[in-house]
């Protein structure tokens, strides 16, 4: 059977020359680089190394890079350590309400310990309404964090008009840059962030590994109290074999940065315009254009994302979906809702996130077996049924 | 996909009876589209007997075999019997469902009731309501899970989880467990005013 993985927001696949990389550190090349000794040399350089292999992805100087056990590690770091180093000065955080969980719930987090919370509200398209931002910041607002584009609906945010506000307004601005660090081009400088992270299962890295980066200067409590790792700001004995996995991917994302986004585009645009065109009742979620390279996300009306995504996984297709259904917590996508979808519509989201390896034929592919899928669950669906109904009598 | 048994697959697959009946004798609704699952069902009664049921359903792969299911089990079935289906009954005859599906997708028995609550009044001309007990019985093993970490909660009168000690309260509407902050209840879908 034919295998297509779509899926590439979840996790992408280790790519050979990071595995490579990493495999030293699997071996001989056991030390801990705390250690002064011949063993612990070998892996200290290691990290040295990647230090600079991810801080050259982002633009950033080596010593600002702080490496994490994954992108929510970095996230819950930078919202609740920039939150705690600033409270003397005020206790209020302003977040977007599509974050992702990890920023979603660490301010939350804080809103429980005595700070307070507002969420911006996005427009249709889930791009952070600025002026709403702005309006937001108080004299005690402390921290905002917006992040640079949501994996789920693929839309770019406008971080560089945020950074004007925040700057002008003295507070820190974080931006989960997870869905684009290594995906598209990322320059901490350009953008005006104060911290920033990334992970390194996004661009064809090794899964638990992440980074935070922290501009000099700017202070930041550990979440990890321990002994004097990654500058005194994350205790704990270094992953280094993902770590070096983590810098290789960094390098050869840099590298070929831009033959990615040549080939992810075309595929991502062909998706978005031919699926709702072969199935009927389809709506493209996220910003039209203004969007990562790879991601192509829908909600199909009138049926739910879980069965679809059974059924694509019958053949072969990987992808997933937001609906209330597939998530553990049963609750939609807060995504969706936030860009004013009503439940019904979030049930049916679906999202196809290409990768390096997807090809023209596997978009043909999808594009044949999705709509005899729909076509299926329709047919069974109350609400399908009711439409019809509806449309007859002339509604 | 492991997170379904082989015999739900099966069912999720391959639906047994599913579309409308053209004049049915009762009609069924359950659900709403915020929990994510909606299932309507359709009886045909003769001799006080199931003649033929069939369903529409939107929702996940534990709520189309849900469906299904008690589609294959209530035919044939006189009225009583079928009120006796549960949602224990179901999922023990899916070989299990996992924790998180049993309150949101097991709603199967309840359309099936409902149904024959229709049949029963249209018949009767005027409002019947069976008695709760007659089918969905909070037996033993029908309790409900925590919403945080899905184990069972025996005793709902706490204000919390027995076993992992998260806040919860009772949900004005449908009187099940749900998550102390939550603006909605995830069993029935009701807004809760805080």
């Amino acid at each position: 059977m034919e295998k297509v993985y779509l899926d590439n927001a979840s996790t992408t696949p280790l790519l050979p020359e990071v595995r490579e990389a990493m495999l030293p550190f699997l071996g001989e090349i056991f030390g801990n680089p705390s250690s002064l000794h011949d063993w612990g040399d070998g892996a200290r350089e290691a990290l040295d190394e990647a230090r600079g292999q991810v801080a050259k992805l982002i633009g950033a100087e080596s010593e600002e890079i702080i490496f994490t056990g994954s992108g929510t590690e970095s996230n819950n770091f930078a919202i609740k350590g920039l939150a705690m180093a600033r409270q003397n000065a005020g206790k209020h955080i302003v977040i977007s309400a599509i974050e992702h969980f990890s920023v979603m719930n660490s301010a939350k987090t804080m809103e429980k310990m005595g700070f307070e919370l507002t969420l911006v509200p996005v427009d249709k398209y889930g791009v952070v309404d600025v002026g709403e931002l702005e309006k937001a910041i108080r004299k005690d607002t402390i921290l905002v964090s917006v992040m640079h584009a949501n994996g789920e609906v693929g839309t770019i945010q406008p971080i560089q008009e945020i950074a004007k506000i925040t700057k002008e307004k003295g507070v820190a601005l974080h931006t989960d840059a997870v869905a684009t660090a290594g995906t598209i081009p990322v320059n901490v400088k350009e953008l005006g962030v104060d911290s920033l992270s990334l992970a390194g299962n996004q661009f064809y890295g090794p899964k638990g590994v992440g980074a935070l980066w922290v501009r000099k200067g700017v202070r930041i409590i550990p979440l990890l109290d321990g002994g004097i790792q990654e500058g005194g700001r994350r205790g704990g004995t270094e992953n280094v074999p993902a770590i070096a996995g983590l810098g290789k991917a960094a390098e050869l994302a840099a590298a070929n940065m831009e033959a990615r986004i040549k080939h992810l585009t075309p595929l991502r645009d062909r998706l978005l315009n031919e699926l709702p065109a072969k199935v009927g009742h389809v709506i493209v979620t996220g910003h039209p254009t203004n969007r990562l390279p790879g991601n192509a996300s829908f909600c199909v009306e009138f049926i739910e994302g879980e069965s679809m995504l059974l059924f694509l996984n019958m053949q072969g297709i990987a992808v997933s979906s937001g609906s209330a259904c597939t998530s553990k917590a049963l609750k939609a996508s807060h995504v969706l809702i936030a860009m004013g979808l009503n439940h019904e519509l979030a049930q049916g989201s679906l999202l196809l996130t290409l990768g390096a390896d997807n090809t023209q034929k596997d978009v043909d592919y999808v594009l044949e077996a999705m709509p005899p899928i729909v076509d299926r669950l329709r047919q069974m669906s109350p609400l399908y049924s009711k439409f019809l109904k509806e449309s007859k009598g002339g509604k | 996909m492991p997170i379904y048994s082989d015999t739900v697959m099966d069912h999720f697959m391959h639906p047994r009876n599913v579309g409308e009946i053209e004049n049915p004798d009762g009609v069924g609704e359950v659900g709403n589209p915020v929990c994510g699952d909606m299932m309507t069902f359709y009886i045909k009664v003769k001799d006080n007997r199931l003649a033929d049921v069939k369903y529409k359903t939107f929702g996940c792969g534990a709520a189309i075999a849900v469906s299904s299911m008690v589609s294959e089990l209530a035919i044939g079935k006189t009225l009583e019997e079928a009120m006796k289906i549960n949602a224990n009954t179901v999922a023990k005859e899916l070989q299990g469902l996992p924790k998180q599906k049993m309150h949101c997708s097991n709603l199967g028995d309840e359309a099936l009731h409902k149904a024959i609550e229709d049949y029963l009044n249209k018949k009767s001309g005027k409002q019947v309501t069976v008695p709760a007990s007659a089918g969905h019985e909070h037996d033993e093993e029908d309790h409900c899970a925590c919403p945080y970490c899905e184990e069972e909660i025996k005793d709902e009168s706490l204000p919390y989880c027995q076993a992992c000690k998260a806040a919860l309260t009772l949900c004005p509407e449908c009187g099940k467990p749900m998550a102390k902050d939550e603006k909605t209840c995830q069993s029935c879908g009701a807004k809760i005013k805080s």
